[in-house]
């Protein structure tokens, strides 16, 4: 017991660490601007399709469930409404981050795991490069710049999605929709969801780096630290959903 | 940092090394003069590429002190160690190339890091080392393309852009077919007797080792001659022996010594 809770308390050390030091090393050159634009085109355009999916069946089955209640109560006219504000506030940052952690948590563990393991780390900080800067500054920053639009664009098709089935189950008119989630969004809702997604870059881009940085045991160890960064980002984005919610809720922020 | 002549190429004093509870080696002293070349042998997990990557400050001893060109580099930090390590190239066991770049890309990578803008320059000198390797031919392929003889050539030219003056190689010959080991032993005493490279080589193959302290390299014939023969050098470089066994040095001398050594550990080594 002792022995798991000093394992954790080093792991989330290092991870601050790694946060600090690639944050860090924004104020000092090199700063491999190249490596981010790859980045940002592998986990951001990467990850666009799924993103767009998982938000358009989302919004669709969302306003399939809605209906069924408001139309209990007479009141399918605000299906706007409830697709907009689950979606703006709660599931599309959410879904958004999971499915980017799916696909990049994993990705960026494996690639840095294969990396290690095959000495190309340690051959680049032969070569007098620090790691923290060339890999995972990158990935970092990468991260933080594009989930965000990630996630307006997922919320933007839960959306259409949720109109498509407003328009062709519950007959709703487009300004019927339209108008109803318009109104219902306040600025604290829209920033509530783009306040989230900066947060899950963290935990998606740096849980990758960190157990692809910790890869021990050749090629074996590679898929073991791909599937450990893919649960782990994942937990810890629910996690940190609930506490950031309850935070902003706190301050009277939503 | 004009050290003396003198002055060991590389020098451990009383190193010290352990991961978490298990020790490596402990209590490792040896100095190897430039130009010289050590071989380090010893069974799988004595610590021989952890004591590549000690001298080249990739891992930190727990006690001790290492010293390149006289000048003790276990304190320096990280960032400060760059200058130092330019003046060392190492090969790892699989050749390490990073797999996501090209040959080219993968040789050009640290001038590009050291801010070299002038693409002329970085083909020149690309072609001047992927020649020396005789790799030319692959300047455009991917890592992945490559045979694992291939990929260690190309892994030796990557180590000689910054033209080091120490050399160090993880096995350079394991997993290869005799005909492939022979062109990379070629490329060892090319660097020895040509440029005059301190070089370790970690060895499972004692025969590698005789070989170098037999042969050297003739620019004539591009290859290796017997040492003394016409078109070779008179005499090459002084070459020792590291054997590591049981946390600690085992064995250290030169090519004689080991040679006729009548311990049974050695003995084993030999056949």
């Amino acid at each position: 017991m002792g022995d798991f809770a000093k394992r954790s308390v080093l792991a989330v050390q290092e991870f601050l660490y790694l946060l600090y030091d690639s944050c860090r090393v924004i104020l000092t050159p090199p700063r491999y601007l190249v490596d981010t634009l790859v980045q940002m085109d592998t986990i951001g355009v990467g990850s666009l399709p799924i993103v767009l999916l998982t938000g358009f069946f989302t919004g669709a089955v969302l306003a399939l469930q809605t209906y069924r209640t408001l139309q209990t109560f007479g009141e399918a006219a605000l299906m706007g409404e409830a697709v907009a504000l689950s979606v703006v506030r709660e599931l599309g940052p959410v879904l958004t981050a999971l499915m980017v952690a799916g696909r990049n948590s994993s990705g960026i563990a494996s690639e840095l795991g294969s990396m290690l393991v095959s000495e190309q780390i340690d051959a680049m900080r032969a070569l007098g490069t620090d790691p923290h800067r060339k890999l995972v500054a990158p990935r970092l920053h990468a991260t933080l710049l594009t989930l965000p639009l990630l996630t307006i664009l997922s919320d933007f098709t839960a959306l259409i999605g949720g109109y498509i089935m407003s328009a062709t189950v519950a007959h709703l008119t487009y300004d019927q929709y339209w108008t109803s989630a318009y109104t219902s969004l306040d600025y604290q809702d829209v920033t509530q969801g783009l306040i989230k997604p900066f947060f899950f870059a963290i935990v998606i881009a740096l849980v990758g780096c960190y157990f692809g940085l910790k890869t021990t045991g050749g090629t074996e160890g590679v898929g073991r630290s791909t599937t450990r960064a893919m649960v782990t980002a994942s937990v810890w984005i629910l996690v940190l959903d609930l506490f950031i919610t309850r935070f902003l809720i706190g301050i009277g922020f939503a | 940092m004009a050290a003396p002549p003198s002055t060991p190429a590389i020098e451990f004093r009383d190193v010290a090394m352990s991961f978490g509870e298990k020790l490596v080696f402990e209590g490792v002293s040896f100095k190897l003069g430039r130009g010289e070349t050590l071989f380090l042998l010893g069974v799988t997990g004595t610590g021989k590429s952890v004591l590549l990557k000690l001298t080249l400050g990739l891992l930190k001893p727990d006690a001790g002190q290492i010293l390149i060109d006289g000048q003790d580099i276990v304190p320096i930090p990280e960032v400060e160690l760059r200058p130092i390590r330019q003046r060392m190239g190492i090969v790892f066991q699989e050749g390490a190339l990073f797999d996501s770049l090209s040959v080219y890309e993968n040789v050009a990578y640290w001038m590009r890091e050291t801010g070299v803008t002038d693409e002329d320059a970085i083909e020149g000198r690309v072609r001047e080392v992927l020649g020396f390797v005789e790799m030319e031919a692959a300047i455009d392929k991917m890592p992945a393309e490559l045979s694992g003889g291939m990929r260690r050539r190309v892994s030796i030219a990557r180590a000689i852009v910054s033209q080091p003056s120490i050399m160090l190689y993880d096995s350079p010959t394991a997993g290869l077919d005799p005909v492939t080991s022979h062109t990379i032993n070629i490329l060892i005493a090319k660097l020895r007797d040509m440029r005059h490279v301190t070089s370790v080589v970690v060895s499972h193959r004692i025969q590698d080792a005789f070989f170098l302290v037999n042969f050297a390299y003739s620019p004539e014939t591009k290859g290796l001659v017997p040492v003394g023969s016409d078109g070779g050098p008179k005499q090459i470089s002084a070459t020792r022996f590291l054997v590591l066994r049981d946390s600690g040095v085992y064995f250290e001398g030169d090519h004689d010594s080991i040679a006729r050594s009548g311990d049974p550990y050695l003995q084993k080594f030999l056949v």
